[in-house]
């Protein structure tokens, strides 16, 4: 069962206090867009080994959509960071390399 | 016979007897025994019968691992099966009896299974019994069932209480032996938050039974005063009778607290299920004994030798008088010293290794112990009893060089590390060879949320399996997990170490005629042949090898003998051990009952349970409640000996005819406000909202970003800026959330904020053509058709209550919805019903508030749509706005399956004879699928008998529906014929909705 630093209130939340939200980062593809581009905005999930993006809410603390970097092989956390981004922020991609010197973002 | 010993018993206290029952005989123990001590005490060594061959088993072990000894315990209300009688505490009065025999423990009928075992080998029940397959369900199956199993599922509700604790600490120390106390003194002493549990009901773990000293004192005296200064430290939790069930991410912990097993009904709650959050997990649990492979090892009277010497040197309990000792390595001379001293017999210990000169074996002869090298147990004689064992050359293939007399046999095949704990959370293993275990790899350990080792382990739970090192890694583990530099160590002044040499079948060259005596899995009757065969028959993979002959899939889990099977397994495959690998270890470590997992959570407070401010006087009237999500709702209020069928269709006659009340508070309840909010609420919904004026309402449809529908409501504009969402009773939470969602992670620069308000408001649903004459009743508001016309509402009061009366309709009539603050609900509510007295008001529930809509055509979320419906399948084009360039739901409902013509839409399905479609029916078309199936062009999704037309009406969607007015569809009904229905209309009463315009 996983803890997850809650970036707004900063406490750090058990998983029953949070509802997972799945991967982070997807670009909304909405009217008039291929069918390619939606297919991958609704379906094709990056499901990486490793370093991953992914959205949380601390539905049973502040009620905040957040995001957090974890590693999905080992659990760890590499950081977490308010939902108000469009990508991963630099600060949490410095953490990720702290950790992961070779990582690199993928798309 | 198994006696007990005159002397001794460090655990037991002879001041204090205790009585207790097995299958009915009373017998007497002492307080400190367990219940297999007290049993062996008896000279019962006969506890219970094998799964498959129901072969007489008797005591093996002396711990959580034993395989045998499983009992039933108490009876009735405490009835608990599959109970080990050897971490059983004997109390006053216990009552255990003894598993899977018939008709009784001595002579089982079952045991004819045992003569048949050459037909019986691995996957036998895979082969024989497929074919023919009703054979299978009427005459193998009940016959295994009744022959086969373990204990009875207890059948009355449980006595007793369990419950649930959490707690933090920054070290959580499991096991405690001198390894777990050694770990936890140093991470104590340095201040640090602390936690030490240990699953037996004392302190020290082997240490003291083997003889160790420390430090110039004897174990038992370092115990005490470790324990004692550990006691005294205000930063440190000892919890006993507290077993380390499983460790899962980031540092959380199950642990089991058999609080009250021992103190039956005592009023304690039975077991105390901790929910640990540790920082750094010590795991000190320790070694387990395996048993050595040889023909008989499982005649009642074999037993590991370290339980031996627990039984000997803890409860005074000899298991014979003349104690056969076989090994593989030093240890094992210790319960042949130990039986030696308490005055007992001990003929020969015969050792598989070449050669045996450590300190034990030296000491062992010096007290004229006859020692036997490079032989091997060809045979076990007896049957319910060992009555001796037949003697031959390890290195051959069993031939009878001698026969020894003797009650009982202790066997040792060296120790496994307990590296279960280490194992849960993803701790890799490595294989010593020297040793002969696996154990912890310490560059692979389980980690935590930093990158960090989550888990360390300790003392022989981390492969240190001799003495001399084994204070000195525990200290070093405490050390670690505390973050400081390791403190100087105390030392074992006697220290051996076991010497093991891998010795899996015995003699090594058996033939098949004892290799199929030879068993490894005690609990699930899995023989050393069994295992052969698997990798005869092409089972490489340990985890197929497993579940071919289920071996370790016991209640025991193959503490014993897992590694022993995948020893044989290798020898098979002529693999390296490390190659094969080992099982998954899963947790928990020993079983939980269910009970401590449910804790609190049954009967009424199983979930929380969410009541209107109406609830109470519903209970008061005898309504029949059904739930509806967390809420009850009332499905109807029957009367005295009516039915509620017909309860049902008086309600919504009533309701027709005069006036009825539905608590509508579990509507859901959603202010959306803010400059943005009619910008948001026109990407939320497929119509416009925006354009909606102050003091109108409109209804909306939301839809996933997939285009299905998720969810539908009336939405009221209050002000400029402020709109109220009405959603579902069950949808409440979940729109919430996603409205949140939506405003925090895509459009967080729209100035909206959202409050689900759906507890602060009763909802009062007055409906049916004299709904307004009961309004002007109760007086204070203009409720005309004038001045508040359908789909508005106006702000008021009515009967002196501050009120919003909406003049929205679910049903068809004329019809208010009037809220009123959650406080007021209950006296408004008792206001309306003095008020409509004389109406003819009644109250109406759910199923009415269905049906009611049904015959209306409106759909309802959950029966017309099941998350693979768009609004365009259900005729709603009407709420889908043209205009607008987006909204949720606008791209998915574009893509071609979704916009194809044949997909199956919303109609009215009226039966030819009146009857009542079942519900759930499919509409069948001609031709079969693939499967011999008839095709399907539909199915039904709401069906009633509706009282208001007397007849059966439905809803459903059929393909090409509304192209398809007038035609008839058959519907099979289970168990045989068919209903036909004609496709109509799915309004069935008032098309032209002139009543509810009044």
């Amino acid at each position: 069962m996983l803890t997850l630093e809650c970036p707004y209130c900063g406490v750090w939340a058990e998983e029953t206090e949070l509802t997972p939200g799945y991967e982070a980062h997807l670009k909304r593809s909405g009217p008039g867009s291929p069918d390619d581009a939606f297919e991958s905005y609704m379906f094709a999930r990056k499901n990486p080994k490793g370093a991953h993006f992914e959205r949380w809410r601390h539905a049973y603390g502040c009620g905040k959509w957040f995001l957090a970097a974890r590693c999905t092989a080992t659990l760890e956390v590499f950081g977490t960071y308010p939902a108000q981004v469009s990508g991963p922020t630099p600060g949490i991609i410095a953490k990720i390399r702290a950790r992961r010197p070779d990582w690199e973002p993928s798309e | 016979m198994s006696t007990r010993l005159a002397k001794g018993g460090r655990l037991i206290d002879r001041s204090t007897a205790q009585g207790f029952t097995f299958n009915g005989r009373h017998m007497k123990g002492f307080a400190g025994d367990t219940l297999a001590a007290a049993l062996l005490a008896n000279d019962q060594m006969l506890v219970g019968r094998s799964f498959k061959y129901h072969r007489p088993r008797g005591v093996v072990a002396s711990g959580p691992e034993e395989p045998n000894a499983l009992v039933n315990l108490g009876t009735a209300a405490r009835l608990e099966p599959n109970q080990r009688a050897t971490v059983t505490e004997l109390f006053d009065g216990l009552e255990a009896a003894s598993q899977n025999h018939w008709p009784s423990l001595d002579f089982d009928v079952g045991v004819l299974n045992n003569y048949a075992a050459r037909m019986l080998p691995a996957g036998f029940y895979y082969k024989t019994f497929i074919h023919p397959r009703p054979f299978w369900k009427h005459m193998f199956e009940p016959v295994i069932r009744q022959s086969a199993g373990l204990g009875r599922a207890p059948k009355d509700r449980d006595a007793d209480r369990y419950e649930q604790a959490y707690a933090h600490c920054d070290v959580l120390v499991i096991g405690g032996g001198i390894a777990g106390l050694q770990a936890a003194l140093v991470a104590g002493r340095a201040g640090r938050r602390l936690w030490l549990i240990e699953q037996a009901s004392h302190w020290g773990g082997r240490a003291p039974v083997d003889g160790l000293s420390i430090n110039g004192q004897p174990a038992d005296a370092w115990v005490a005063a470790t324990v004692a200064e550990l006691s005294s430290l205000p930063n440190v939790t000892l919890r006993l009778r507290c077993t380390g069930a499983g460790v899962y991410d980031h540092g959380y912990v199950l642990a089991d607290e058999r609080v009250a097993d021992h103190t039956p009904g005592d009023g304690r709650p039975k077991h105390r299920l901790w929910r640990l959050r540790a920082g750094r997990i010590v795991t000190a649990t320790g070694a387990i004994e395996r048993p050595l492979s040889f023909a008989g090892n499982d005649i009642p009277g074999v037993m590991l030798a370290g339980a031996v010497r627990d039984f000997v040197v803890n409860f005074a309990v000899s298991p014979g008088d003349r104690t056969v000792v076989v090994t593989n390595n030093d240890d094992a001379y210790r319960t042949a010293i130990a039986l030696k001293q308490a005055g007992l017999d001990v003929p020969v210990i015969v050792d598989a290794r070449a050669r045996a000169d450590g300190v034990l074996p030296q000491a062992a002869r010096a007290m004229g112990i006859r020692v036997e090298t490079g032989r091997a147990i060809a045979k076990v004689k007896g049957g319910k009893r060992v009555t001796g064992v037949a003697l031959c050359l390890q290195a051959g293939e069993g031939a009878v060089q001698e026969e020894v007399a003797c009650d009982a046999v202790a066997m040792s095949g060296g120790w496994s590390p307990v590296v279960h704990l280490w194992s849960h959370c993803g701790g890799k293993l490595t294989w010593d060879d020297a040793q002969v275990c696996f154990r912890p790899d310490p560059a692979q350990p389980p980690i935590t949320h930093d990158g960090s080792a989550m888990v360390i382990a300790a003392g022989a739970a981390n492969g240190v399996l001799d003495e001399a090192g084994l204070l000195a890694d525990a200290t070093a583990a405490g050390a670690a997990a505390a973050g400081i530099a390791a403190p100087e160590a105390p030392g074992v002044d006697n220290p051996t170490a076991p010497a093991t040499e891998p010795v899996w079948i015995m003699p090594q060259g058996a033939p098949v005629a004892l290799r199929s005596k030879m068993w490894l899995d005690y609990q699930n009757d899995v023989k050393v042949s069994d295992v052969q065969l698997a990798a005869r028959e092409g089972y490489e993979s340990v985890e197929h090898t497993k579940r071919y002959t289920t071996l370790g899939m016991a209640t025991d889990q193959g503490k014993l003998s897992n590694i022993n099977g995948l020893a044989v397994l290798s020898q098979a495959l002529n693999e390296a051990i490390p190659q094969v690998g080992t099982t998954t270890f899963r947790p928990p470590y020993t079983p939980v009952t269910l009970g401590a997992l449910a804790g609190e959570a049954r009967g009424e407070i199983f979930q929380p349970l969410r009541r209107t401010p109406i609830h109470g006087w519903h209970e008061d009237q005898g309504a029949y409640f059904e739930p509806v999500g967390l809420w009850r709702r009332p499905y109807c209020f029957p009367r005295a000996g009516e039915s509620h069928e017909k309860a049902v269709h008086r309600e919504i006659l009533n309701v027709r005819q005069n006036v009825g009340l539905l608590d509508a508070s579990t509507l859901g309840k959603i202010i959306v406000r803010g400059p943005d909010a009619g910008r948001f609420l026109d990407m939320l919904y497929t119509g416009v909202m925006s354009s909606l004026p102050v003091g109108k309402c409109r209804y909306g449809l939301m839809c996933n970003e997939n285009g299905f529908l998720i969810d539908d409501g009336v939405v009221a504009r209050i002000d400029d800026q402020t709109f109220l969402c009405h959603t579902t009773t069950g949808g409440a939470d979940r729109i919430h959330a996603h409205m949140e969602d939506w405003l925090q992670c895509e459009w967080w620069d729209w100035q909206v904020f959202t409050a689900n308000v759906t507890e602060q408001y009763a909802q009062v649903a007055v409906v049916g053509p004299k709904a307004r004459a009961l309004l002007e009743k109760l007086g204070g508001m203009d409720v005309s058709k004038e001045a508040l016309p359908f789909m508005t509402f106006a702000d008021g009061t009515l009967g002196g209550f501050p009120v919003r009366a909406y003049r929205i309709s679910f049903s068809g009539e004329l019809s208010y919805e009037i809220a009123v603050p959650a406080s007021h609900g209950l006296a408004f509510w008792q206001a309306c019903l003095a008020a409509g007295a004389d109406l003819g008001l009644m109250p109406y529930g759910t199923e009415a508030l269905h049906v009611l809509r049904a015959e209306k055509g409106f759909i309802m979320i959950g029966d017309e749509t099941d998350g693979t419906v768009i609004p365009q399948d259900l005729g709603l084009g009407w709420a889908i706005s043209k205009k607008k360039a987006d909204y949720l739901g606008k791209r998915g409902q574009e893509r071609s399956f979704l916009t194809d013509p044949d997909r199956w839409r919303l109609v009215g399905l009226e039966t030819l004879d009146g009857s009542v479609i079942p519900d759930g029916a499919y509409a069948v078309d001609a031709g079969v699928n693939p499967n011999g199936q008839r095709n399907v062009q539909g199915r039904v999704t709401s069906t009633y008998f509706s009282p208001t037309l007397g007849r059966g009406i439905a809803m459903g969607l059929i393909r090409r529906g509304p192209e398809r007015m007038g035609e008839t569809v058959e519907f099979p009904k289970v168990g045989g014929g068919s209903v036909m229905a004609r496709i109509v209309d799915p309004v069935f009463h008032d098309k032209d909705g002139e009543k509810q315009n009044v």
